[in-house]
């Protein structure tokens, strides 16, 4: 980092009423120009809070900033006047258009009508949303939204951009745009922060502060950290696909393993010494050293992801693992007045398989699943769940079936035990049977400690545990995950991803659908969804296939670049 | 005042967008209007009136006829009284009058003659009604009796006139639809503008809102200018539907009506944004909105409930509400005309409660995040 810093933190720490650990504690940080710097951390950490003192929107218990020699807290007018500042949620009216939205922030920032049709054009050029300047902001995907708030907080001309999570709710592709778009800006000598939870946007940092619960674990150039594991990182391949979920339980069981994945078609582990992972646990896969990224250290710089086991499978009775079809989809399509969402659509899921529906926002995932779960009546096809039509006997056939939804849907002003309650009574349970699930759901996700707890109040990890208690209390066949773990941090999916193995490898099926590309590979066979068609289905090393000859492409780029040859077949 | 302007001029886009807004605006007043002009009346036209009269004589056919030719009865009759006695359960008549066989003995014998009177004490109001008419046209037909008897009084002693000023036919419509303009500017001024202020906390739009070079004295002028034009329209279009509509009767000015209107608005409008301020949320400002503004402009400001007649501790309560003192001036423009003495005294009373909401509302508000 050569160039001048342009934001100096030191010493900051800020305590929120009512909290008795610090949301930040001895906080130093310096922030160069013309770069992208990322703030990484797990839910919690303390990014939002930190963004919010740098512009001046939070007042400090102690420390100093100091933002173009601006201090934020004094000064906070002319902070405002050089910064621009993307909220988690992005303030745009939605039901204002896009140039309503965009005219209101040129006036807020005092920029003369007769000298706005310039820069409205830039922006919209930058942004690619010339088309849709006449549609309502509420209207536009989750990506065009963060497109649109960037060309807002733009409009001001910013020495310094502040962005929270600009990438929470955005599918790859238009990710892939918002970053570009940045780097662009950061190049032209802007100061960008960007806060962040995925770890692939991270390694693409200039630099990057790592924070974790409150404290600085480390700042400076991604790589510099990455070093951390080399010697430790490990890849495993020749592993049969079918056996990969099981291999992966099996090595995450032993202390020395600090943390392990799904991943290219292989398994990655990061030991913690220089072993190399039990050779009698890989079923015939081969291990070797392979380059050590980002996440490996970020897990292992935060002590490791989950181990062990999930309590859930050793308490578990195994269904009978017969092969036999659970979930099936025939020909479902489903219309709202004129709009087709989702045209034709066939699948069908075994006993213990995890099926993934992927693509980007609208299109038309969710739709699929709520047919599934009978929330939706489809429009022509058949549902079929265990064998029963989900319209003849919607009852019966969701009483075989576990639901989780998007954002864990718990009643967040109950405590957890009166979640687990009412979902047990939910289901139907009664009685000692009742009582007997619930205390067994306490012991397995070691909810003990947390019973009196709001579920609004309740850690992270600990709702996610919670929500997936209340979907598996019943000892469903068929488990449903709609967006499982959208806006949650790494650590705390490593987690989840354990329960779910854990589920499937005692017969339950899984159908989830996710924006993570990297859990893509944790699934069986996939469906790639993309204006409301199938447009690619298999196993991940298929579609891998399938866009790439070669077959060495990340989940990713498959996925982008299948949608784009899709959209290049024109028929779409 | 440009960036004040912008903020407005969003604003009102909003509005015309946002059903709800415009529900509250426009088509609540219409409600309102709709249920205190016919639904609501407090006034007794006719009441069903059950009458026994168990004798035939001529004392006991005369007292029945100055029943059945009263304006304030809908007589029913019958000899049976157990008849008659299931209507006042089943709520067919709001009282009974029992005429015995025995009336012509009570009145020239060994009297006095026995009537019964029996009211559904359950509503409270009319029981009081029906005892009040029914004495009333026992104590005109003894009259007549007298008369009849030679005792007649030529020359009453004393000729009583009343009048009903300014509602001379003392219908309530036309006091309950000037009270119910307090009503739709409380919903405006406290309700709608808790609700947008607390949208824009929950959306994040504040926060983005924050981050600009905008004062926060600019936000908070942006909503209150904009409320008080969408709550001055509404009460004019409330007016206009109320004169032309309901043909309530309007004697004072228009400038009176706009003055103390405004006077009005501004402690609403500082209590919503208040409201919004502390709780941040719209479900809470709901809440509050409703049980600190909605609530008392009903059931404090003396629109329904008299405010004598309220229990102390309540009655001191509803000094603090400015719709006690908004109320009784609503109701004096249309009817009487303009007072300005009671409307100098109410506007002053009005801007205390104002004042207040305003100081504490700037002690709480500052340009940070939480």
């Amino acid at each position: 980092m050569t160039e001048a810093a342009t934001i100096l933190i030191s010493g900051l720490k800020k305590t929120f009423k009512g909290q008795s650990r610090p949301a930040l504690n001895e906080v130093s940080a310096l922030i160069a120009s013309g770069q992208t710097t990322g703030l990484v951390g797990p839910d919690g950490a303390g990014k939002s809070t930190l963004l919010r003192l740098l512009c001046g929107l939070l007042d400090p218990d102690r420390g100093q900033v100091s933002v173009l020699g601006l201090d934020p807290f004094g000064e906070s007018d002319k902070v405002h006047a050089i910064c621009g500042y993307m909220p988690q949620k992005f303030g745009l009216y939605e039901d204002l258009t896009v140039l309503e939205n965009m005219n209101l922030y040129a006036d807020l920032r005092g920029i003369d009508r007769a000298k706005r049709g310039p820069r409205f054009e830039e922006l919209l050029r930058f942004t690619d949303l010339g088309a849709f300047t006449g549609r309502l902001a509420g209207r536009l995907s989750g990506g065009m939204k963060q497109k649109l708030g960037l060309a807002c907080v733009l409009m001001g001309s910013p020495k310094v951009l502040l962005l929270d999570e600009p990438s929470v709710g955005v599918d790859p592709v238009s990710r892939r745009e918002l970053w570009r778009m940045v780097e662009q800006l950061a190049g032209g000598g802007l100061a960008v922060v960007w806060a962040t939870s995925y770890l692939d946007e991270a390694e693409k940092c200039a630099s990057v502060i790592l924070l974790n619960q409150g404290y600085v674990l480390f700042a400076g150039a991604p790589g510099d950290l990455v070093g951390r594991t080399s010697g430790r990182s490990w890849f495993i391949e020749g592993v049969p696909a079918s056996e990969r979920r099981k291999v992966l339980l099996d090595l995450l069981k032993g202390q020395d393993v600090v943390d392990g994945l799904i991943w290219g078609g292989g398994i990655r582990v990061v030991t913690s010494g220089a072993t190399p992972p039990k050779k009698e646990l890989l079923a015939d896969g081969r291990y070797q050293l392979t380059n050590p990224n980002f996440e490996d250290a970020f897990i292992d710089l935060l002590g490791g992801g989950a181990h062990g086991q999930s309590a859930l499978s050793s308490h578990s009775k195994a269904k009978p693992s017969d092969g036999a079809v659970v979930v099936e989809a025939k020909g479902l399509v489903k219309k709202f007045g004129d709009f087709t969402a989702v045209r034709g659509f066939s699948f069908s899921i075994k006993r213990g398989e995890i099926f993934g529906l992927l693509g980007p926002n609208g299109a038309g995932k969710s739709t699929v699943f709520k047919m599934m779960c009978g929330l939706l009546r489809p429009t022509l096809g058949l549902a079929l769940i265990a064998g029963i039509d989900l319209r003849r006997a919607p009852a019966k056939a969701r009483g075989r079936l576990g639901y989780m939804a998007q954002k864990f849907s718990l009643y967040e002003n109950l405590s957890a035990k009166e979640n687990l309650e009412f979902f047990s009574g939910a289901y139907g349970l009664r009685g000692r049977d009742r009582k007997a699930r619930v205390e067994f759901m306490i012991a397995i996700f070691d909810l003990k400690d947390y019973l009196g707890m709001t579920a609004r109040t309740l850690p992270l990890g600990f709702k996610q545990r919670l929500a997936l208690a209340c979907a598996v209390m019943h000892q469903p066949d068929v488990l449903f995950l709609d967006e499982p773990t959208s806006g949650v941090d790494p650590v705390t999916r490593r987690e989840f991803w354990l329960h779910i193995n854990s589920l499937a490898a005692l017969g339950v099926s899984v159908m989830v659908t996710t924006h993570f590309m990297d859990e893509a590979e944790y699934c069986d066979r996939l469906t790639l969804v993309y204006q409301g068609t199938d447009i690619a289905s298999g196993t991940p090393d298929d579609l891998k296939a399938m866009a790439d000859a070669s077959g060495s492409i990340t989940m990713e780029e498959a996925f982008i670049a299948l949608i784009h040859k899709s959209r290049a077949n024109g028929r779409l | 005042m440009k960036i004040v302007r912008a903020l407005v001029r969003k604003e009102f886009i909003q509005i015309v967008r946002d059903p709800a807004a415009l529900m509250i605006a426009f088509v609540l007043p219409i409600i309102l209007l709709f249920i205190f002009g016919y639904g609501v009346n407090l006034d007794s036209n006719t009441t069903r009136l059950g009458l026994v009269i168990e004798g035939s004589d001529r004392e006991s056919a005369s007292m029945a006829s100055s029943f059945t030719r009263s304006k304030y009865f809908d007589v029913v009759t019958s000899r049976n009284r157990a008849e008659l006695d299931e209507g006042l359960t089943t709520g067919r008549f709001r009282g009974l009058v029992i005429i015995p066989a025995d009336i012509q003995r009570g009145i020239f014998g060994d009297g006095p003659a026995r009537v019964q009177i029996i009211t559904d004490g359950s509503e409270s109001n009319s029981a009081l009604f029906v005892r009040n008419h029914a004495m009333g046209a026992l104590k005109s037909w003894l009259a007549n009796l007298n008369c009849d008897q030679g005792n007649c009084q030529s020359k009453p002693l004393i000729n009583v006139e009343s009048r009903f000023w300014y509602n001379p036919e003392l219908k309530s419509r036309n006091y309950l639809i000037p009270g119910s303009l307090a009503i739709v500017m409380t919903l405006i001024g406290v309700m709608l503008t808790s609700l947008v202020i607390s949208r824009e906390w929950e959306r994040g739009t504040m926060e983005a809102l924050l981050a600009t070079p905008v004062t926060i004295n600019q936000i908070i002028l942006s909503k209150i200018l904009t409320y008080y034009l969408l709550a001055i329209v509404s009460m004019l279009f409330t007016w206009a539907v109320a004169v032309f509509w309901y043909q309530v009767p309007y004697r004072g000015s228009m400038l009176a009506l706009v003055a103390i209107s405004s006077v009005f608005l501004l402690g609403a409008l500082g209590q919503g944004l208040l409201i919004s301020t502390v709780t941040k949320n719209q479900f809470y400002s709901a809440q509050w909105a409703m049980v600190t503004g909605f609530l008392p402009s009903f059931m404090l400001s003396g629109f329904v409930f008299e405010i004598n007649s309220l229990p102390m501790p309540i009655k001191a309560v509803t000094y603090a509400v400015s719709a006690r003192y908004f109320v009784p001036c609503l109701q004096t423009i249309f009817l009487a005309g303009d007072v300005w003495p009671l409307f100098i005294r109410s506007a002053l009373a009005m801007s205390v409660v104002a004042i207040v909401f305003f100081m504490i509302t700037s002690r709480k508000i500052v340009k940070k995040v939480y």
